[in-house]
């Protein structure tokens, strides 16, 4: 199901490619082609740049959203798919607040989905451009793609991991490069048998701890919308958890500081972290659109076989 | 009248301590003669089975089926439900409560027991414990019994308040019934829809931990204890935890009236079948880690666990495929649990024919106070179940008699080709040579 670290890598050289490529040339792969993207939750980076990837690349896009579709009438997804299929949509970018909702909308249309987020469960292109961002930084953005690359490079993924998406991406990617990545946060939102999810995944409480070790940080949003009634103290958790000026130049000054977004300046993240000079936010944002469209146009190549990235 | 003679076969009926070469005359419905092969008296110009190289075995008895009637039709009806138990050999099926409208009265227990619900084997309602199944008031056992209830429960939902679980338990051993709990600490499972484990974790999915059964047993446990009856017997339906089978040997071992049920897929499942989300591995209680799993199988073996029941729970194709958190709970049961149990239990796991038709037919009789069902005595009912226990054959749910199709077990392998199922002397299902 994983794509291998080879298809990590082509993946990864044909987003340069394709970024550095002539747009009006770049505009002739998919022309006229047809991606459809099925948005189930709100979302601005993602939505966006996969929908600017797929133009980018000529293809024609439609989107529909929960909120203003017959889904508000009660149309089931594998409906919704079979009608976008019936519209001559050759590929689906699937956001759903349900985990597991590209396996199910995969199986009834039988399209290639690209998985823009589901649930608590993957949001695998944001580990993509995670990746290619961390590449830039510290590998001198190498496109290749070994069980090596990563190799001395402790990664930080700090605060909601229980209901992140973006964490579980992360955490199951850069082990395989050879990253170390250590999971911080609070008991609630940091199951101990998150360090299970597969190896080099350790837990430490200690957010000054993790700091410490790492080259990279990335932060997560708490994700209010799937608390489910469990209660969080903000002010302990900001005491806990925030990530500070003072705090990454005590602990970690030249490491990177990532985000997947929407940030939320003043709870996980200080506004002079998020706009400082270690922050590479903006960067993830930008290398957004050149990993989707890679991916977008894997999933339409009449050679790759459709999968989730 | 109707009379049946089955011929030839090896009646294996472990509550007589029966396992011979017999022949089997029945009359009027019930079991009127057994004899060695060939030595029935007086009897002519009947029907015969001719079972030469089958077992013949007491109907089988699922203390736990969903028939879906009334009210969810499009799932199942009590006609196709207990045709689904004829193909499986069972005889005697008892239908939970949550039907719409719940059957907490009277009318609804007689209404299922109607002829013209055309069941095709016996069908014991079991009565919710609570009105509307909302946990707060009781029913009035008495009047439920003598329409016709087997037993209490809410199943599906837990009895969560206390006082309301002592009561029931205290006011349905007056009655002589019994409780059946579905143990589910519901404020530790908000959410939940799939075991909490790793599994859980890794696929995004809410999990519901094993603490929230293995606390609420102990608690009915502690409830029976304090009642201080010995005619107070409560019964953990569909049990999947090892925390929660080990209270309930301790509860044995202090010689409490506490029993319990296994489904198939407990003992043979893990939440690692949920793979990438199956909803057809999705029920409640939901499928376990393999050391429960495992401490199942040895409840199994030691004996601590009395009946297989199947949670028999259909749903239509469509109301399984949608996304895994909004899938309603429960897989199909009633045609796979003796062919999995044989091939399981019997042969890999090496637990004697016998044991495993007790677990299936006597005992769960026995827990509910079935009379005449689960032996094949002179005087029992005419209830059969006649299979080759050498046969494998392969499950195809395209073929099921259910309305729904629900189901992990397509494909697999059974062992145990069930030729005739017999309901008080009616043939109820032949298999299609």
């Amino acid at each position: 199901m994983d794509p291998s670290l080879e298809e990590i890598g082509q993946v990864l050289t044909r987003a340069t490619a394709l970024e550095q490529m002539d747009p009006l040339e770049r505009a002739r792969i998919l022309a006229k082609r047809r991606v459809a993207l099925l948005f189930y939750e709100s979302s601005t980076r993602t939505r966006t740049s996969f929908e600017l990837a797929a133009k980018s690349l000529g293809a024609d896009t439609t989107l529909v959203s929960n909120l203003s579709s017959s889904i508000e009438k009660g149309e089931s997804l594998k409906d919704t798919g079979l009608t976008l299929r019936a519209l001559g949509a050759e590929t689906i970018i699937l956001r759903h607040n349900s985990s597991g909702a590209p396996w199910l909308l995969e199986a009834e249309t039988r399209l290639p989905i690209l998985n823009a987020g589901d649930g608590m469960h993957e949001h695998p292109t944001q580990a993509l451009l995670d990746l290619r961002t961390i590449l830039a930084h510290l590998r001198e953005g190498a496109t290749t793609v070994n069980e090596k690359t990563l190799e001395g490079v402790t990664v930080a993924i700090v605060g909601d991991i229980l209901h992140s998406r973006v964490a579980r991406s992360n955490m199951l990617l850069l082990p395989r490069l050879g990253a170390h990545v250590i999971l911080c946060g609070p008991k609630g939102l940091l199951p101990e048998l998150a360090a299970a999810a597969g190896p080099n995944i350790a837990i430490e409480r200690d957010f000054e701890a993790a700091l410490n070790r790492s080259q990279v940080i990335n932060m997560l949003r708490i994700q209010a919308e799937r608390l489910a009634g469990q209660q969080l103290d903000r002010d302990e958790y900001i005491a806990g958890y925030q990530l500070t000026g003072p705090r990454l130049a005590r602990c970690a000054p030249k490491a990177i500081v990532l985000h997947p977004g929407p940030i939320i300046r003043g709870l996980e993240i200080t506004a002079g972290v998020a706009d400082g000079f270690q922050s590479a936010i903006l960067e993830q944002v930008t290398n957004g659109v050149a990993i989707r469209m890679a991916v977008v146009e894997r999933a339409l190549s009449a050679s790759a076989k459709g999968g989730r990235a | 009248m109707t009379a049946l003679v089955i011929r030839g076969g090896q009646l294996l009926d472990p509550a007589a301590g029966v396992d011979a070469p017999k022949d089997i005359f029945i009359k009027d419905g019930r079991v009127a003669e057994i004899a060695a092969p060939g030595k029935l008296k007086g009897i002519t110009g009947i029907d015969v089975l001719d079972a030469t190289g089958l077992v013949v075995a007491p109907g089988l008895v699922d203390m736990h089926v969903h028939l879906r009637e009334p009210g969810q039709t499009h799932k199942e009806t009590i006609a196709t439900g207990t045709a689904c138990a004829a193909a499986g050999g069972f005889t005697a099926v008892a239908a939970m409560a949550n039907t719409l409208p719940v059957n907490d009265s009277v009318e609804t227990t007689r209404w299922m027991l109607s002829p013209e619900r055309g069941a095709k084997v016996r069908v014991y309602p079991i009565a919710a414990a609570t009105r509307g199944m909302k946990g707060d008031a009781l029913n009035d056992y008495a009047a439920l019994k003598s329409a016709g209830a087997i037993a209490l429960s809410d199943d599906g939902l837990p009895i969560l308040k206390e006082s309301v679980m002592r009561e029931a338990l205290a006011a349905a051993a007056r009655v002589g019934l019994c409780v059946i709990q579905h143990a589910e600490d519901t404020r530790m499972t908000q959410g939940g829809t799939m075991n909490a484990g790793p599994a859980s974790f890794r696929l995004g999915l809410r999990g519901m931990p094993a603490e929230a059964e293995t606390s609420l047993v102990e608690r009915d446990i502690r409830l029976v204890n304090d009642l201080r009856d010995a005619r107070v017997h409560l019964h953990v339906a569909h049990i999947s935890t090892a925390g929660a089978l080990a209270a309930v040997r301790q509860a044995r071992r202090n010689g409490l009236r506490v029993t319990c049920e296994v489904a198939p897929h407990h003992f043979l499942l893990t939440d690692e079948h949920v793979g990438f989300y199956n909803t057809n591995a999705k029920m409640c209680p939901p499928l376990r880690s393999a050391a429960d799993r495992d401490a199942l199988l040895e409840g199994i073996l030691d004996g601590v666990i009395d009946a297989i029941a199947t949670d028999h729970a259909p749903h239509a194709v469509h109301e399984k495929e949608v996304e895994f958190d909004k899938a309603p709970n429960g897989i199909l049961g009633l045609e796979t649990a003796l062919g999995l149990s044989l091939r399981w239990l019997h042969k890999e796991g090496k637990l004697p024919l016998g044991r495993v038709i007790s677990m299936m037919s006597a005992q769960p009789a026995a827990l509910l106070g079935m009379k005449g069902r689960g032996t094949l005595t002179v005087g029992s009912f005419g209830d059969a179940v006649i299979f080759d226990p050498k046969a494998e054959w392969t499950y195809k749910v395209s073929e099921t008699l259910s309305k729904s199709k629900n189901t992990p077990f397509d494909g697999w392998t059974m062992q145990g080709r069930i030729r005739w199922t017999v309901s008080e002397g009616r043939v109820v299902y032949t298999h299609p040579a």
